[in-house]
């Protein structure tokens, strides 16, 4: 009876945690995964660094390419591209461990802040996207 | 004694050698005497004493970064005569960094604009990848930052001699194969005054400390005209 008690309680505790996570967490995870994996090398506010790290921020980018993001994200990039008419060529590592939700999550935070105001994804069409990644040399 | 009490004692031990240790680290801080119009003299200190008509007179020696010579993006030597008599800031970095360099390069930018105008401060910034980092691809990264060489110096040169710089400038650095990039180092900004002594140290990824940064350099730029006169 008492164990019972105990597990009761304990399911309970469980419940109750990941149900807030739900409404705390999940909200903000695209904000999160963009501050730990993005942030750094692109600014909080998606300025990028000079001619080294190009923009988030009104970037046409995000616009023109939006297609290849999904990709871009966990597979990272390589040589020339050309933002809002300036050149940048610097690698830029991939994050493997992201999943489509993820990924889903954080694009719609990059397509939505930084002053930009771009469609958002749904994640059929991330995982329709990630599907046709390029396969790894 | 059981095990259980010997373990409890070493972390206990563990603790308050910790303790100790931030408390001197706190004490030396505190201890540069740094009032509002002068900066501390970081560094180990030794007393020197000597006579001078017949009286024994106690000078302080303070840590000075001994000579070095590096190359800059355009090729140059870049040697303490570079630096004589001037204030700089110094900071150590690599170009494919993907974690703190980038932010730090940002807020060195800030510090470059505003004494862009100033011929008595410079900025040197030393890449802890120099097998990577060659001449080209600090000029290459120099343009795409938009600086110019005079005043800002991108640094490369022998590995050895720039680790060994980085712990004269107490800025911890070294090659982590398990790290993201491959190397691991401080995001220090130092101040440097005429004398090559260290007279500041900053988080360079901190924006407010890097305001304190730009508000200290005048401090020591006063401080060079009172030895003038």
């Amino acid at each position: 009876m008492r164990k019972n008690k105990l597990v009761a309680l304990a399911l309970g505790a469980f419940a109750l945690t990941s149900l807030t996570q739900c409404f705390t967490k999940k909200k903000d995870e695209g904000k999160h995964l963009y501050e730990t994996h993005c942030q750094s090398c692109h600014m909080e506010d998606g300025s990028g660094l000079k001619g080294l790290i190009p923009p988030l921020a009104k970037a046409d980018y995000l616009q023109t390419h939006r297609d290849e993001l999904p990709c871009l994200i966990r597979q990272g990039m390589a040589g020339s591209i050309v933002v809002n008419g300036v050149e940048y060529n610097k690698e830029m590592p991939g994050v493997e461990s992201l999943r489509e939700d993820h990924i889903t999550n954080l694009l719609n935070y990059i397509q939505t802040n930084f002053g930009n105001k771009n469609e958002r994804y749904t994640m059929q069409e991330v995982e329709r996207l990630m599907q046709a990644c390029p396969k790894a040399p | 004694m059981n095990k259980r009490n010997k373990l409890s004692l070493k972390s206990g031990f563990a603790v308050a050698a910790f303790a100790l240790v931030a408390t001197s680290f706190y004490g030396c801080d505190s201890q540069g005497g740094s009032s509002a119009n002068t900066l501390p003299i970081y560094g180990e200190r030794e007393p020197v004493e000597r006579t001078v008509d017949g009286k024994t007179v106690t000078d302080t020696i303070y840590h000075q970064i001994p000579d070095f010579a590096f190359v800059d993006q355009d090729s140059q030597r870049v040697t303490q005569e570079t630096v004589a008599g001037k204030i700089y800031v110094t900071d150590f970095f690599f170009t494919t960094c993907p974690t703190i360099c980038p932010k730090m390069k940002s807020q060195m930018l800030r510090v470059y604009e505003a004494y862009k105008e100033n011929p008595d401060v410079l900025l040197l910034s030393h890449s802890i990848d120099p097998t990577h980092d060659t001449v080209a691809v600090l000029r290459d990264y120099a343009d795409r930052l938009g600086i110019e060489t005079q005043k800002w110096h991108l640094l490369t040169g022998d590995k050895d001699s720039i680790y060994d710089m980085a712990m004269q400038y107490l800025v911890p650095a070294q090659a982590d194969g398990g790290a993201e990039g491959g190397f691991t180092h401080g995001g220090h900004f130092i101040l440097m005054d005429g004398q090559r002594r260290i007279r500041g140290i900053y988080d360079g990824t901190k924006p407010e400390s890097v305001d304190k940064l730009i508000d200290d350099i005048p401090l020591l730029l006063n401080e060079k005209k009172d030895e003038k006169k």
